[in-house]
């Protein structure tokens, strides 16, 4: 176990530094000069040789790129030329916002979910089996940005139930919430319906109900166990995607998270806010992606370090 | 793997007794897609105005108002006067552009990258799927507005953007069947007979790739349609001066209030198309390979 750790924590290691390398590549490489992106295209030759000299642009790419790899290792992703203060304290300061909108988005999920996927591996090919598995595709199809303006529209504009916008009050998150978890309920219902289907066939089940268990109880107690270990894989990879897919319904709902800073900072082409945000969600998406897999080595006997 | 899915496809008719039919879920997404395809081609000869020309005394109309001139708003006016149904049949081409380009670029270059990968392994398998899982844990989305928002709003930036963003999942589908192919019989014999790297790649491991390649690509055209409203809703996408869907929703948040159509009929068509899409895209994956059929 221990050496199956070291490994999954050094390949994440591994990933973490390809993604702030690949970020360092095309912010500082493609846009072209930065002390231009900073100072305008008026600037004079000695301003802009006095700000290259201050962000250490005028050494060459390689040297640029090590002291940037080492002050990111401190945490220090450079000033925010907008906000002022460091990039690192402006993602940090938006992004409980953001963890506080994605853990409603699973609870929401895991909440609707799991129950109906249960409901419906009870009563395969009925009505509501024909719904949800009509849901989870159309839930998938649809742009978050629309579900979000349809729920602003019935439940803020119409219905005068939920605020619109963060400024409402604490019921403010349940709306951007419910946008981010709707498409994923189905898909979660999808997967524990294909998953209870599949350990009703086996034979503990028939020896549970030759003992006369209720149907319930089989469902609930003995089945439902056994498809605890995918739920909470997904669980976790879910918790990622929700992360980065707050970005759009941040920007809908003009919720102060870490997506609406990001957007906000790359249309203002501020970079160092714009790297430390992305490193911050890609990090988080990336730890939670190890701690899935070691979880799962945790909590299923069957499954050892070499073959998992 | 698809090998094996592979060969009941390219066996004889007669070998089969009864055709798999298409279901009809497959005929609705194959119905909403061609006329999505026909609106867009044919947009131009059916757009009854000018999408970008503004006539403000015709703004915010609800859907069906007659204006003026006697001629009818089926879908409503937007903030500027413009038609809607002009609007939409005007993103359409965009989105299909969009859609089609990127799986093109993406699908080629995954392609390339897949065969090399999986044929001939060693040290460019190593690069290239390290790339690849660097790329896989970095979520589609903030890659996709971290390049744009570099680029700058422009078509050929939001499909440069997005196939780089897609590649992977092409090159892993293209080095999973390659992987396999390589290892036949029939491939083991063309080299025994002498045949080079070029000709068994073309000849004999190329064609077991395609089915996957084009289930993945139908999947994948559904999502880059996605993906394209995503970043024009966020500015970051396509020009203001050209129609979009994701640009038109986003136009249409300031008048949710009292003109509800700006904002949710562009996002409808795109849902139906992408929902459209995604059921062919099920269709194909289960033709391709009967056992996926749950």
């Amino acid at each position: 176990m221990g050496r199956f750790l070291l490994r999954r924590a050094g390949q994440a290691l591994l990933v973490a530094w390809g993604a702030v390398t690949l970020v360092f590549v095309v912010v500082r490489i493609v846009p072209g000069d930065p002390a231009t992106l900073i100072l305008g295209p008026d600037a004079s030759a000695d301003q802009l040789a006095s700000v290259r000299a201050d962000f250490g642009l005028d050494k060459p790419l390689w040297q640029q790129y090590l002291t940037h790899m080492g002050d990111v290792l401190h945490g220090d992703f450079g000033d925010s030329w907008r906000l002022g203060g460091s990039a690192m304290g402006a993602t940090l300061d938006r992004f409980p916002a953001t963890l506080e909108l994605a853990a409603l988005a699973l609870l929401i999920t895991l909440a609707a979910g799991f129950p109906l996927g249960m409901l419906c591996a009870r009563r395969p090919g009925r009505i509501l089996d024909a719904l949800v598995s009509t849901g989870s595709l159309v839930g998938q199809a649809l742009p978050s940005f629309w579900l979000g303006i349809v729920l602003i529209l019935l439940f803020a504009r119409q219905l005068h139930w939920l605020p619109s916008t963060a400024g409402g009050g604490p019921e403010a998150v349940i709306l951007p919430s419910v946008t981010l978890a709707l498409p994923f309920v189905g898909w979660l219902a999808r997967l524990v319906r294909n998953g209870a289907l599949e350990e009703i066939g086996k034979d503990y089940v028939r020896t549970a109900r030759a003992k006369g268990t209720g149907e319930g109880a089989v469902l609930y107690v003995h089945v439902a166990r056994n498809i605890a270990l995918p739920v909470v894989t997904v669980l976790g990879l879910l918790m990622g995607n929700f992360i980065a897919n707050a970005v759009i319904v941040e920007v809908v709902f003009s919720w102060p998270g870490l997506g609406s800073l990001m957007v906000d900072a790359i249309t203002n082409r501020d970079y160092a806010v714009v790297e430390a945000a992305i490193v911050t969600i890609t990090v988080c998406y990336i730890a939670l992606n190890l701690v899935v897999d070691v979880l799962c080595v945790a909590l299923d006997p069957r499954l050892t370090p070499q073959n998992a | 793997m698809s090998a094996i899915a592979a060969a009941p496809a390219s066996a004889p008719a007669a070998a089969e007794p009864r055709r798999r039919r298409l279901p009809v879920r497959a005929w609705i997404g194959l119905a909403v897609v061609g006329l999505f395809v026909l609106a867009a081609l044919l947009g131009p000869v059916l757009m009854p105005y000018d999408p970008v020309a503004t006539d403000l005394p015709h703004r915010l109309l609800p859907p069906g108002s007659r204006l003026g001139d006697g001629s009818v708003a089926w879908l409503g006016t937007d903030q500027v006067g413009r038609d809607m149904l002009t609007t939409l049949l005007a993103g359409s081409r965009v989105s299909l552009l969009v859609g089609a380009a990127t799986v093109l670029a993406g699908g080629a270059v995954g392609l390339v990258a897949g065969l090399v990968s999986g044929y001939f392994g060693g040290w460019a398998d190593a690069v290239l799927s390290r790339i690849g899982d660097v790329q896989l844990a970095f979520p589609s989305i903030l890659l996709a507005i971290l390049i744009a928002g570099v680029l700058g709003p422009s078509v050929t930036n939001v499909v440069i953007t997005l196939a780089v963003t897609r590649w992977v999942v092409f090159a892993r589908v293209v080095r999973a069947s390659a992987l396999a192919a390589r290892d036949l019989e029939f491939v083991d014999s063309a080299r025994v007979l002498g045949a080079g790297h070029p000709r068994i790649i073309v000849r004999h491991v190329l064609p077991s790739c395609w089915q996957p390649l084009l289930v993945a690509a139908t999947v994948q055209i559904g999502l880059v349609m996605v993906a394209e409203a995503s970043l024009s809703f966020l500015g970051l996408g396509i020009p203001p001066d050209q129609a979009s869907w994701g640009a038109t929703v986003s136009a249409g948040r300031d008048y949710l209030g009292s003109a509800w159509w700006i904002s949710t009929m562009p996002a409808a068509a795109l849902a139906a198309v992408v929902t459209g899409v995604g059921l062919v895209g099920d269709a194909f994956r289960d033709l391709a390979d009967p056992r996926a059929q749950l």
